[in-house]
């Protein structure tokens, strides 16, 4: 147990010193983990053996992160870019797996050696270019979107490169080891559903389990979580979410399959769920975590003995892959017409090996595809070009960016279809209101709301709405604060709506926002928690009734409406002194009293204005019409002199 | 004050307010254009009226005190019934009120210029004693020359543009618009022939040269 919290606490101080030195350098977290990796493991030697294990229980943060990407996507966005995935990322894959094999043909290799190599080295890193992109902005730019169809071409095409593989196995190899370790093999095969049934069988438990993914998430997912929140408890939502990330993994191993394909396409099932952004907000700090462990276990896992052997083979294979690939990617940009700045950061991001990479290579080797030599070779080839990429990311930022900026406007155009973007935390009988004015004037609203089955109502009349606490700020986060323009609170706790102006304010000062008061109090409490427009919930609509009332009585209705906007003045002025006054001190002794005698004093103020004599314009800076005095023609009278400032009215 | 355009001094610039109404400006062809020259233009202040009052409960005093810091005032709208859109009837209304405007002690805008910028939908020959419209376009805007007139404000004839639903279809409006901007800045400039401009019936794009002090001579 000693050991555990050891191994733990020296991972964690070396994330918690290493991540935010990388980031203030510009060099992005996933350097920083890496860079951690490498001092711990190989440089200062805290950490050795272990690495191996628990790189495959970081592997389970691509499992989460796979999850997230599969939220992301609703089916039809993955249906409408279905040509790029097949044509940019069949042909990536194709055209690298193609290459690579050819070099190593050259090399001497085997024919089935050079293909596995082709294979494993034609699939890039998503956990780091996808990480990068979040940190950086780039999801929603043109290279950033064609990076991520060849990504999800990559992982989906991992599956058929399992069952592929075995077939290439080496006949040499297969012998050897298998007089070695014939009875080992036995106890390290791992448990499964699908072993020792017939083909046919496995084809049908396989599909089964798909569709039970696709069935349940669509149909059972959904009764689940209202079960769930109608608890509010906030942990047993992360619990289930975990459960449900977690199980499908499971199920996934169990029969077979990747558990990141699994969990992929849950992800996508569940992308229209309006429990997406709670599930995400969930989910994200879990694989945050387990991916920066992945990252660490990268870097302790270099071996340094073999590197320094081989350096100059080694650093010349890594840098010869990068820039095959970085070829290949150029070539198809050309091809697809990815224009500008877009072609390099599609180039340079994708121009690694991945993480599928580690898996394809000890999967091979276990398979007698690949020699022992050979493994231990590339493993390091992938790790460095992996190390290598957040430079790759600098060299865009530094030397490429900068080149387009102002020669192209197309990065401008690409944030645009994101801009506007309102946020509407709570939206009961008035947040729906305001939601129906934004939506039907063609604003982009992103809904939330704790209360399951107000969401669930929403959604029937076809209002896009997630359920979730909208003052916790991953819950914003994943909804898109940082690129809102707009955040409109109307949340019935009043604490929590303060709380949230106050936060928002705070860390995103860029967002308009907009708040509803429950009361006077609460209206000065916005304001003071830094709310652009604070509005009561109440006071438009009184002052129509009472405006009605008074049309009721016989008061004319023009008259009416001029008493109404004269009130509405005054309130505004007033309710700005006030403020002042509630600023002052709320707790001091001669706070009530001094407040309640402003209030009586716009009370007068408030009467006065409304018998105001018309005629007395000077009386007030609130006017409407007035008629010249009844004497005025006598003005006129004289040609000459049009005015007469002398004669008395 | 006369004398002084021909001393030759060059005069401190004048301060123009637009007073612009356009009930729908996302329709607009040809005052968005103008909006566009006028709203970037040194000396000048342009108000979208419809913009700042959308309810139309229009702040008298704001408005009189940007009356008070100009030296001259710009209507500029499409012509709506002979006449201008309805917010301008309501400035007008509540804005130049009795004391201020006119009547005892009304001498705020006593020596100012005015102007109206408009658009027109019929043909210039449309606006004849023989034409469609029976009376040229300086005779229907009679009510706000005599509003003019009784606020001791100089009228000028109109900066015109006819046949302004088809202008974007003949490419007229960039001359047109070019003219605003050359009309705007002569306002500021005070290089504008305010004698000549008062007698014609109305200013455009091709008579504007014509119109600068000396041009005449």
């Amino acid at each position: 147990m000693t050991g555990i919290f050891l191994q733990a606490f020296i991972y964690l101080v070396a994330a918690v010193i290493a991540v935010p030195i990388a980031k203030r350098f510009g060099l992005g977290s996933v350097l920083g983990y890496l860079i951690a990796g490498v001092v711990i493991g190989p440089v200062v030697g805290l950490v050795g053996d272990e690495t191996i294990t628990i790189q495959h229980f970081a592997e389970f943060g691509v499992v989460m992160m796979l999850f997230l990407v599969g939220l992301e996507l609703e089916p039809k966005m993955l249906w409408a870019m279905r040509n790029r995935l097949m044509g940019l990322g069949g042909l990536q894959l194709g055209l690298t797996a193609a290459a690579v094999m050819g070099v190593a043909l050259f090399f001497d290799q085997q024919w089935s050696i050079a293909l596995s190599i082709g294979l494993i080295f034609a699939l890039s890193s998503t956990a780091i270019v996808l990480q990068t992109f979040n940190e950086k902005g780039l999801t929603k730019t043109e290279g950033g979107r064609n990076a991520f169809s060849v990504l999800l071409f990559q992982d989906i095409a991992v599956i058929p490169m399992l069952a592929f593989i075995p077939l290439l196995a080496l006949p040499e190899l297969v012998a050897k080891a298998q007089s070695a370790a014939a009875s080992a093999a036995e106890h390290h095969e791992e448990m499964s559903l699908v072993a020792g049934l017939p083909g046919w069988a496995m084809g049908i438990v396989i599909t089964a389990s798909i569709a039970g993914v696709v069935v349940g998430g669509h149909f059972l997912s959904r009764p689940l979580f209202r079960f769930v929140a109608s608890s509010g408890l906030r942990e047993i939502f992360t619990a289930t979410a975990l459960m449900l990330v977690i199980g499908i993994a499971a199920l996934m191993s169990l029969v077979g399959l990747s558990p990141a394909l699994g969990t992929f396409l849950a992800g996508v099932v569940l992308a229209n769920s309006e429990f997406r952004h709670e599930l995400e907000s969930n989910i994200e700090p879990f694989k945050g975590l387990l991916l920066g462990l992945f990252f660490i276990t990268v870097g302790a896992g270099i071996n340094f003995g073999i590197l320094f052997d081989d350096f100059a083979l080694i650093i010349g294979l890594t840098l010869g892959v990068m820039l095959v690939k970085a070829l290949v990617l150029l070539l198809l940009s050309v091809i697809f017409k990815i224009k500008g700045s877009g072609r390099w950061l599609f180039a340079l991001s994708l121009a690694q090996a991945g993480e599928f990479g580690f898996v394809l290579l000890s999967f091979t080797t276990q398979n007698y595809v690949l020699p022992m030599e050979i493994f231990q070779l590339l493993s390091l080839v992938v790790a460095l070009s992996m190390f290598l990429t957040p430079g790759l990311f600098i060299l865009y930022d530094k030397v490429i960016l900068p080149r387009y900026e102002h020669a192209s406007n197309d990065r401008e155009a690409d944030e645009i279809d994101e801009k506007g973007t309102v946020i509407i935390a709570g939206v009961g009988r008035f947040g729906q209101v305001v939601n129906r004015l934004l939506t039907a004037n063609g604003v982009k609203t992103v809904v939330l709301d704790y209360e399951a089955s107000q969401v669930e109502n929403l959604r029937q009349i076809n209002i896009k709405s997630y359920f979730g606490d909208a003052t916790r700020p991953d819950l914003l986060h994943t909804a898109g604060i940082d690129g809102a323009s707009m955040l409109v609170v109307s949340m019935d706790n009043q604490e929590a709506t303060t709380e949230l102006v106050k936060y928002v304010k705070h860390t995103y000062p860029q967002v308009k926002v907009i708040a509803r008061a429950f009361d006077r109090r609460h209206f000065y409490m916005l304001r003071q928690a830094g709310a652009d427009y604070v509005e009561k919930e109440t006071f438009h609509s009184a002052l129509e009734v009472g405006s009605q009332a008074l049309r009721c009585l016989g008061v004319h209705p023009f008259l009416v409406e001029q008493q109404k906007v004269k009130f509405k003045r005054i309130e505004d002025t007033s309710s700005d002194k006030l403020y002042e006054t509630w600023l002052g001190g709320e707790e001091s002794q001669s706070y009530d009293m001094h407040f309640r005698h402003l209030f009586i004093q716009f009370e007068e103020t408030i009467r006065a204005a409304m018998d105001e004599d018309h005629m007395d314009r000077h009386g007030l800076s609130e006017r409407e019409w007035t008629p010249p005095p009844k004497d005025y023609l006598d003005d006129f009278s004289d040609e000459s002199k049009p005015t007469d400032s002398e004669k008395p009215v | 004050m006369e004398q002084e355009k021909h001393d030759g001094v060059v005069n401190a610039p004048k301060k123009v307010l637009v007073l612009f109404a356009h009930p729908s400006l996302r329709r607009s062809e040809v005052n968005a254009p103008l909006f566009n020259v006028a709203d970037n233009l040194d000396g000048v202040t342009f108000i979208d009226l419809y913009a700042e009052y959308p309810t139309f409960h229009i702040d008298i005093d704001r408005e009189q005190k940007r009356l008070l810091a100009h030296d001259v005032v710009i209507f500029q709208f499409p012509l709506y019934w002979y006449s201008t859109p309805s917010i301008l009837k309501e400035w007008q209304d509540l804005v130049l009120e009795y004391g201020f405007a006119y009547g005892t002690g009304g001498t705020a805008l006593q020596g100012k210029v005015f102007m109206c910028a408009i658009t027109a939908g019929g043909k210039e020959d449309y606006y004849r004693a023989e034409g469609f419209n029976h009376f040229n376009i300086r005779e229907l805007l009679h009510p706000l020359e005599q509003m003019s007139n009784l606020v001791g404000m100089r009228y000028l004839a109109p900066y015109a543009l006819f046949g302004a639903r088809t202008a974007v279809e003949d490419c007229r409006v960039k001359k047109h618009a070019d003219g605003y901007r050359q009309l705007l800045t002569a306002l500021v400039d005070d290089v504008l022939d305010l004698d000549v401009v008062a007698e014609h019936e109305t200013v455009n794009a091709a008579n504007l040269g014509s119109m600068m002090k000396g041009a005449s001579e």
